[in-house]
């Protein structure tokens, strides 16, 4: 590890602390319905969507009413994104002439930018048209990533709210997330993108003729717009098949500190707005103390592997070490204006948040960096975490951590003076049942699967056929691509070939249960608090702002993720680490 | 409960409209008129404005006067643009280091002056396989062959090197590094006599 390494890391995270407040503050005030600075320039568009689109402001939701709306939001959601795909050759701007999306890519597509997840088994620049990035891929980026803050504003008022029946209105919450939230930032994101060398046109892709007298394609395309949203509303969809390591994506340092910026900017201001609307910004703060080690945890194991490299490639003579002239480590996967701190930064963010964009190769990884990634999002992405995303997965932790809590003192558990009962505890359980049983069974059966060769299901034969990699790197990459669906992150162990209808139909699913059979048992948890009556708080009361409560949700966080999967990451990156050490290769 | 569903399809046709259509055509719009060069790809054309490549994008570089990029796994031959990949090989993988192997080989062979340790950047293949750098090291480690092969003295090549790192972003951003492109068409302009 460099010093400026380091340094980078830790000027990253004092931008992150210092924009919580300002941006928390920010969005409790849009969500509460009071006016901002942005209202006489946006305020028109918030009432155009809702005369277009046949809204009541005023008129509030059960936590029935409200998931159904999300649920018809994400239907309609899905079908255009789906219908857009299919129906790609017959529509404009498609300069490269590309052909009509596969039924099954197609519904894995839509499912993915419908859930926020954004898993990609095509790539960019050779699938789809600038068309459907646009009108398809853009939009359910603003379109998810919307819902999701919705959903953890619904959830926070189920904690301030008390003896009501309604949680807020979803088409109300996701407008103004919209129009006051994502596009404004997008907007002003993609012009700074813009300045820097992401692209943004809609001309065919140019033919160059190299120095040496080569032809080279450039692929070209309305990158920068897709670019802001990708990261500001957590997706990580790359407009190009590399993502966020492409140089018309991310040319520069400065862009790439932009984009991790952007990354966790909403979900590090949501605790400060959840501590503003239930009334006690300690609590706020207590959530992004947790969310604070656990990702300087993971930033420095990563960073240490990586730049430890790569013993097998060590003793080929080949510099291991960084100096001033370059980077050292593990360079496999890796661009040089990144090297590797900011290549091990940027995974850790986009494995913490439920972005998945990523700027190197995470197949590329070193076992134990390789872990980190696996080990976030196999946490529910509760380390800062999506947007919105985040905040009600860490919410639904707080309910599980007052609960052990509770049951060690042998008193019913409380948190932020709401009772919590039989039926949140149960529904917390649900969620986080659903999501590892999704991860671990799915996971099994594809190693397990064997299919007809050239047949429909997997052309290749065994599903275990589409690995890129062999040995327990082979096991991690199978179990990496169904913790990244179910956990609605997106990014990869890039090696594995996804796209066959096996994988296309069972990653959907997966994505489909990470995102819904989480979110609804939420939201019905959420119902029933704003029904309560908020206790007074009393000396038995347990604090839940302090360090001893941040210590214990750290723990639950911890002990449920590394219980539920430590068998399956045992035999994964951790035996992959020891035999690299002793010179083990897999052909 | 219909009133809570029928919103759904409303609402998306409409953001279609706002946020798939009008927000990336604002985008476009307002770039295109100020930063035209940028937007369209930082091409790089020739006196007759046929275009070379783009200033972020790598290509490939395999005779000896000229400064070589790192592997790259986008498409068959590497550093094609309508396919960006990384290799995605595990470390545990026979076949990376059996292409890393390959590589040090030839790069031992056609740089015997070149003594070191090989930076780990010009032997390993990036993660979009189109990476435009090199770090500093790793062209340094290329200047006695450049030199050479171009019959011009290796200080006049070191010289070139030092002018084309670029600095991490404010001092403080990223990682020093060369642009092999640009450090090769600098060098073609400074030596033309070549060729």
């Amino acid at each position: 590890m460099t010093p400026l390494g380091l340094f980078q890391i830790v000027l990253y995270f004092a931008l992150i602390l210092a924009a919580a407040k300002p941006m928390g503050a920010f969005m409790a005030n849009v969500f509460e319905g009071k006016r901002t600075f942005l209202h006489p320039a946006l305020r028109w568009l918030e009432t155009l969507t809702y005369r277009v689109c046949g809204v009541r402001e005023d008129a509030e939701q059960r936590w029935t009413e409200y998931t159904a709306s999300l649920l018809s939001f994400s239907v309609f959601g899905f079908l255009l994104t789906y219908l857009l795909q299919r129906a790609q050759a017959m529509l404009p701007w498609n300069p490269q002439g590309l052909g009509a999306v596969s039924p099954d890519l197609s519904f894995n597509t839509a499912v993915s930018f419908v859930t926020n997840t954004n898993w990609q088994a095509y790539s960019g620049e050779s699938t789809m048209s600038y068309l459907v990035q646009m009108a398809a891929l853009t939009v359910q980026n603003f379109a998810s990533a919307a819902a999701g803050i919705a959903i953890a504003i619904a959830l926070v008022r189920g904690f301030a709210r008390q003896e009501q029946k309604t949680i807020g209105n979803f088409w109300v919450d996701v407008t103004r997330a919209t129009v006051y939230v994502l596009l404004p930032l997008s907007f002003v994101a993609a012009l700074v993108f813009c300045s820097q060398g992401v692209v943004q046109n809609l001309s065919p892709y140019t033919s160059a003729v190299t120095v040496e007298g080569a032809k080279q394609a450039i692929a070209q395309g309305p990158v920068a717009s897709q670019e802001a949203i990708k990261e500001l509303g957590t997706n990580g969809g790359g407009f190009f098949n590399a993502n966020s390591s492409h140089p018309f994506e991310n040319p520069t340092p400065f862009t790439n500190l932009f984009q991790m910026f952007l990354i966790f900017l909403i979900p590090g201001g949501l605790t400060y707005t959840f501590g503003r609307m239930v009334k006690d910004t300690r609590q706020g703060w207590a959530i992004f103390a947790a969310f604070s080690v656990m990702f300087l945890a993971g930033v420095f194991v990563l960073y240490h592997f990586e730049q430890s490299g790569n013993p097998i490639l060590g003793n080929l003579g080949i510099e291991r070490h960084a100096t001033a002239a370059q980077a050292g480590g593990n360079m496999e996967g890796k661009e040089v204006r990144f090297g590797i701190a900011n290549s091990a930064l940027f995974a850790t963010i986009t494995t913490d948040a439920s972005c998945g964009a990523v700027n190197s190769m995470h197949d590329s990884f070193t076992p134990i960096a390789g872990l980190v990634p696996l080990f976030n999002i196999m946490t529910g992405e509760v380390i800062f975490g999506g947007v919105g995303a985040g905040l009600y997965g860490i919410l639904l932790y707080c309910i599980i951590a007052v609960f052990i809590a509770g049951l060690m003192v042998g008193r019913t558990p409380e948190y932020l003076g709401k009772k919590i009962e039989q039926k949140e505890v149960k529904m917390a359980m649900l969620a986080i049942i659903a999501t590892a049983a999704s991860i671990l069974v799915f996971a099994g059966i594809s190693l397990a699967a064997n299919f007809a060769e050239k047949g429909y299901w997997n052309a290749p034969g065994a599903a275990i056929a589409n690995l890129n990699n062999n040995g327990p790197h082979g096991f991690a990459e199978m179990l990496y691509a169904y913790v990244s669906a179910t956990g609605n992150n997106g990014s990869a162990f890039a090696g594995i070939n996804a796209n066959t209808p096996w994988f296309n139909l069972t990653l959907g699913l997966a994505m489909l249960i990470g995102r819904f059979l989480f979110l609804i048992p939420l939201l019905a948890a959420a119902g029933s608090l704003a029904a309560k009556k908020r206790l007074p708080v009393t000396a038995g009361t347990f604090p839940t702002h302090g360090p001893l409560f941040v210590g214990l949700l750290v723990g639950t966080v911890v002990i449920v993720g590394a219980l539920t999967f430590f068998p399956a990451l045992s035999l994964g990156p951790v035996v992959e680490h020891f035999l690299m050490n002793s010179g083990r290769l897999w052909s | 409960m219909w009133r809570q569903i029928l919103p759904g399809l409303r609402i998306k046709l409409f953001m279609t409209l706002a946020l798939g259509i009008g927000y990336p055509l604002l985008v476009t719009g307002v770039s295109q008129i100020a930063f035209p060069y940028r937007a369209n790809g930082s091409l790089i054309q020739r006196a007759d404005g046929s275009v070379i490549g783009s200033a972020l994008i790598g290509q490939n570089f395999a005779r000896p006067e000229y400064f070589q990029p790192r592997p790259s796994a986008a498409g068959n031959d590497g550093y094609d643009p309508t396919s960006s990949s990384g290799s995605n090989y595990g470390p545990t993988n026979k076949k990376l280091v059996d292409r890393v192997k390959a590589s040090v080989d030839k790069f031992r062979k056609e740089n015997p002056d070149f003594t070191g340790p090989i930076p780990a950047d010009l032997v390993t293949a990036s993660a979009s396989g189109l990476d435009p750098h090199i770090s500093p090291a790793s062209a340094r480690a290329q200047a006695a062959r450049v030199a050479k092969a171009r019959g011009i003295p290796a200080t006049a090549v070191e010289t070139m090197i030092a002018q084309a790192v670029e600095s991490p972003d404010f001092g403080i951003l990223g990682e020093p590094r060369v642009n092999v492109l640009a450090l090769n068409l600098a060098l073609d302009r400074a030596y033309p006599a070549h060729r």
